[in-house]
């Protein structure tokens, strides 16, 4: 079943073409890459899926509901959560608060009135907090200031904060970038040990080992426009992907 | 994302991960109750600086809530407004009016300057609120100038104008008895507010106003605002709708200054439109970062310092300074009242201008972060020596 469909989908800036009559399916529980040179227009695509643009033409729909014209957090609300390509955390906030937060929002809603009880009272919140940073292996430094983290840390602990809210669709912006060899293994390891609790995931990606390990299904985009789906075998062996993006843009 | 940079705590990032998000709830405690015997014996301890007078300590603690409310939204949540004085004028109407037609007692009046500040809050919040950073700031300050404005052309029926409102003779005072001779003073259910107790009564209100503010910096309401403050975007995209959040600070933070403009009519039973002004605004906000944006005693701390210093440098004049340099040869003492003398005065604010830039460059935490300097440099020596 599709959990994610896109129709048409067109995005102009000025007169750029950032986005050309996009179709994209995501089957429920899937790891979809989508994969391309710098400036393809993937970003840009994400943007559409969680309120931070309006496609011009086309439709983005989600378990059945239309996202258009739906604001962020009520996306967000109804199970979609992103991990920005620049990590986007609260640095001013320790990591345990970080991550506390998404789980208030998933628990109590967009908005809700609590003034008067102290925030570490809520165990239930605080204990899942600190069980997601364990388990994105950020525990020892969780309190932390978000903002003195390496660039690395700060990525995982943007997963963290998308992980504890358990989305249903999880969007993952080049999440690897900026990562030794080492941290990209480990999140590796991180996102198939997520991959088992089937949440479904769209994953950009530049590392080839990445998206080769993880992902059942890839897209490939090129000026804004779907050039190839299929499966990893498939995309390795496609002319057309060696030509615009593994033999060209990339080493 | 941040609105405020001013006092933000990024320099600090490598030590407490933030200043109100933790501590322990006994930690808070004990902290509530000092600063609450502290506020009420400011009569005794401020005497040796000449500062026990009920005129003053009255003022510090109600400038003192008004900052506390301030930074509710500018320190937690990080907008910043030059507005916030239109409700402290609307607060002080509101209690005056509640004095000329219900009664001198001052609960309901303090009740209606709340409200009426609140509600009034909620109206320019809402509007102000759809933009953020520097263009929240002018919607804010166009709004209180438009107030000021308006308290002295078509508002005069409800403001008065230039005289301001005051009690008078005529007045129906329907809760009351029959008025005495004289003006009525205001009581707190038949106890005269006047003087010390009119001090009492602030300091109450002070009290309880800062054990709200810690409240809420632990709730998770507190919490939410932090995040704002740090990165609005990524609330979005976590699912919490912001602008309720941000309009209910800045609801609140307006009922704080409608408090403490309700406690301005308690002491002294008259409103006038220049509360409203945009200095006084711009005083506010002066407090709030000297003393500490985003700190829960640093704005009390701020309003303090700057209701003292203007108390001492505005009662200077050309005789008094000329006194304190007689001692030195004629010309040269002329040469000292000359230099000294546009610093003082009226021109008391150049001292405020030269005192809150040297806390910028130098504190831009505030004092509050100086007080916490120094605590680290003390634990720091203990712990050699001890380690
Ligand atoms: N907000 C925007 N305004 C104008 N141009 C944009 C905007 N966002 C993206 N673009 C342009 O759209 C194209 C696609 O960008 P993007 O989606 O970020 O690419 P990718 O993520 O595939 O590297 C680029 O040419 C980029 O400059
Ligand atoms: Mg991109």
């Amino acid at each position: 079943m599709a959990i994610l469909d896109v129709r048409d989908v067109c995005k102009d800036f000025g007169g750029l073409r950032a986005l050309n009559r996009v179709n994209l399916t995501i089957r429920e529980g899937a790891v979809h890459a989508i994969i391309g040179p710098n400036g393809a227009g993937k970003s840009t695509l994400l943007n559409c899926f969680v309120g931070r643009l309006t496609p011009d033409t086309g439709t983005v729909t989600f378990n059945g509901k239309s996202l258009l014209g739906i604001r962020p957090h009520e996306i967000n609300q109804a199970g979609v959560a992103r991990v920005f390509q620049t990590p986007e955390i609260f640095a001013d906030l320790s990591l345990v608060e970080n991550v506390t937060i998404p789980a208030l929002a998933k628990r109590d809603g967009g908005f809700r009135m609590d003034l008067w009880s102290r925030v570490d009272t809520h165990a239930d919140v605080r204990d899942h907090a600190e069980a997601v940073l364990e388990d994105v292996g950020l525990a020892d430094k969780r309190h932390a200031h978000a903002g003195s983290l390496s660039r690395g840390d700060k990525r995982r602990l943007e997963l963290a904060m998308c992980l504890v809210q358990d989305p249903k669709l999880l969007l993952l912006d080049e999440p690897t970038a900026g990562m030794s060899r080492a941290d990209t293994n480990a999140t590796i390891d991180l996102l198939q040990r997520i991959g088992e609790r089937g949440i479904t995931k769209i994953v950009i990606e530049h590392d080839m080992t990445v998206v080769f390990t993880l992902a059942h299904t890839i897209s490939v985009m090129a000026q804004g426009t779907m050039i190839a789906e299929g499966t990893p075998e498939e995309i390795k062996s496609n002319p057309k992907v060696q030509e615009a993006y593994l033999g060209g843009a990339h080493p | 994302m941040s609105t405020a940079t001013i006092g933000s705590p990024s320099d600090r990032s490598a030590r407490s991960p933030t200043i109100a998000g933790s501590a322990s709830n006994r930690a808070d405690h004990v902290k509530f109750l000092i600063f609450a015997a502290a506020v009420l014996t400011m009569p005794i301890w401020l005497s040796p600086v000449g500062a026990a007078y009920p005129d003053l300590v009255q003022k510090f603690a109600i400038y003192g809530i008004f900052a506390i409310g301030f930074n509710i939204l500018f320190g937690l949540t990080g907008y910043l407004s030059f507005g916030h004085a239109a409700f402290l004028g609307v607060g002080s109407y509101a209690a005056v009016w509640s004095f000329k037609l219900l009664t001198m007692n001052i609960v309901p009046a303090m009740l209606f300057g709340v409200l009426a500040g609140g509600v009034f809050a909620l109206l320019i919040g809402y509007v102000s609120l759809r933009r953020s950073g520097i263009y929240f700031s002018i919607l804010t300050l166009a709004f209180a100038q438009m107030s000021y404005n308006l308290a002295y052309s078509v508002l005069t029926p409800i403001t008065n104008g230039e005289t301001g409102l005051q009690l008078a003779h005529g007045d129906p005072r329907v809760l009351d008895g029959p008025a005495g001779a004289g003006l009525p003073s205001t009581n707190l259910f038949g106890v005269e507010t006047v003087g010390y107790s009119g001090f009492y009564v602030c300091a109450v209100a002070l009290i309880l106003a800062y054990y709200l503010a810690l409240r809420i910096t632990r709730s998770p309401f507190g919490m939410t605002l932090r995040a704002i403050k740090s990165n609005q975007n990524r609330m979005n995209y976590t699912g919490f709708n912001t602008r309720p959040y941000t309009l209910a600070a800045f609801v609140i933070s307006g009922m704080y200054a409608g408090l403490a403009g309700s406690l301005m009519a308690v002491v002294d039973p008259l409103a006038g439109a220049e509360r409203m002004q945009w200095t006084a605004s711009g005083e506010v906000v002066l407090m709030t970062i000297l003393g500490g944006s985003g700190t829960l005693l640093g704005p009390v701390l701020g309003a303090g310092i700057i209701k003292y210093f203007e108390n001492i440098f505005s009662a200077f004049n050309d005789q008094v300074l000329s006194r304190m340099f007689d001692f030195l040869p004629a010309g040269l003492g002329d040469l000292m009242v000359d230099l000294v003398q546009p610093f003082v005065g009226d021109g008391w604010h150049l001292t405020l201008g030269v005192l809150f830039m040297l806390i910028v460059i130098f504190l831009p935490g505030g004092v509050m972060e100086g007080v916490s300097r120094v605590a680290g440099r003390l634990r720091r020596v203990r712990s050699d020596r001890t380690g």
